[in-house]
């Protein structure tokens, strides 16, 4: 028990997918403009990442390594996610308009995204079994949900900052993701897996 | 012979994937701690997007448009596999540091971005040459970046001591905060010498007024 406790900080703080391994940085710099959105995205990355990571789980269990085809995960994987996160929009549509109108765009964004192709990748790399898989995802998506957050905190009290104008946009929201992953990093030797 | 080569140019600066088009990001701030990592990504990037290109191309009037992204999907994961394994084979050190990336290459937005835009709508030799430029600009943006890093990082060139002994190495550029501060100071870098050519462009226009 207390094993996965420590996976599940290690995966949303010491290992954090975007601050220390620079993972999902379009999505994390492309909403974070808005706090509302960002928690939206937060949420729908961490669902998705943790339903389409056990599905590949299963996939890679119970059909690639027995057969030996560990080759064709890559190919797999990425359809896999890409017809899952499919799907999930079409079903989210019919059953739950109102939560469509929420998350809905935010789906069709991460359909292949690196984050959500980085942790199936990890845990078969890992061979970890089911319930490391789960842990693993759940905390790499809380991660991400935490960090989107903060940024999009962040950011909107940039709005009343002076910037200079070269350093407008792009530029000054890098280096407040460099000062973050600053904070992150003082974590670091916390937890070592 | 000189549309070919405008087609191979573009890629290297004026539409060069990090710095111009921003995209691409995650492997330029991940592997680029080192001269050798970043070379090592930044080439096998150019030889997906290359031979992507080109399956692409040949393929492009069989394709139909409804179904296409999914086959340049399975078109880029098969090409990337090929690396992987290849570099599995005679670089396991190298396939050691880099493989979350490596298999991430599938995602990389340039890469489906030049299938979309070009490759589906031109001949092989074009696609070929455009894939060439534009993974030449990435690699030469990746090798950059790594240069900077590791050469203030860490005091080295490609695992080379340069600066000598003296110099006490910034280890923060190496670490990841490092790596998110140097690219946005780079981004405004770019911004600064982009206003200042608009600034001249616009004092020419002037005076030919």
């Amino acid at each position: 028990m207390e094993g996965y406790l420590q996976l599940f900080i290690a995966s949303a703080i010491t290992n954090n997918f975007v601050l220390t391994q620079f993972l999902g940085l379009c999505i994390f710099f492309g909403v974070s403009k808005n706090l509302n959105a960002s928690i939206g995205m937060g949420m729908a990355v961490t669902s998705v990442m943790t339903l389409s990571s056990l599905l590949a789980w299963a996939v890679y269990t119970y059909i690639l390594h027995p057969l030996g085809l560990q080759t064709l995960m890559l190919v797999v994987f990425v359809l896999l996610i890409a017809s899952f996160v499919q799907l999930l929009e079409m079903i989210i549509k019919k059953h739950a308009p109102a939560l469509y109108n929420m998350w809905g765009i935010y789906l069709v964004l991460i359909a292949t995204n690196c984050i959500v192709l980085a942790v199936p990748v990890t845990n078969a790399e890992l061979q970890s079994d089911f319930i490391t898989s789960l842990v693993r995802s759940i905390g790499s998506g809380a991660g991400f949900a935490l960090a989107i957050i903060l940024m999009a905190s962040l950011r909107e009290k940039l709005q009343y900052a002076d910037v200079p104008k070269s350093l407008e946009g792009l530029g000054i929201s890098f280096i407040l993701a460099g000062m973050l992953a600053l904070s992150f990093f003082g974590f670091s030797g916390m937890i070592t897996l | 012979m000189k549309n070919l080569w405008e087609i191979f140019y573009k890629g290297l600066f004026d539409q060069n994937p990090i710095f111009r088009l921003a995209l691409s990001l995650c492997p330029a701030l991940a592997v680029t701690s080192t001269v050798t990592n970043a070379l090592a990504m930044g080439l096998s990037v150019m030889f997906v997007i290359t031979t992507n290109n080109v399956v692409v191309s040949i393929f492009r009037n069989w394709v139909n448009p409804k179904v296409r992204v999914p086959v340049y999907i399975t078109s880029i994961a098969t090409i990337v596999t090929v690396v992987i394994l290849t570099l599995q084979a005679y670089f396991p050190d190298l396939y050691k540091e880099l493989y979350l990336y490596l298999n991430l290459i599938v995602v990389f937005a340039i890469i489906l971005a030049r299938a979309e835009v070009f490759a589906a709508k031109n001949s092989v030799v074009p696609s070929f040459f455009d894939g060439l430029g534009m993974g030449a600009g990435f690699a030469g943006a990746m090798v950059f970046i790594g240069a900077i890093r590791e050469l203030f990082g860490s005091g080295t060139f490609m695992g080379v001591n340069i600066l000598g002994s003296a110099y006490d190495p910034a280890l923060i550029i190496v670490l990841p905060p490092g790596g998110f501060i140097l690219i946005g100071l780079m981004i405004a870098g770019f911004n600064l010498i982009g206003e200042y050519q608009d600034k001249l462009k616009i004092a020419k226009q002037g005076s030919d007024v």
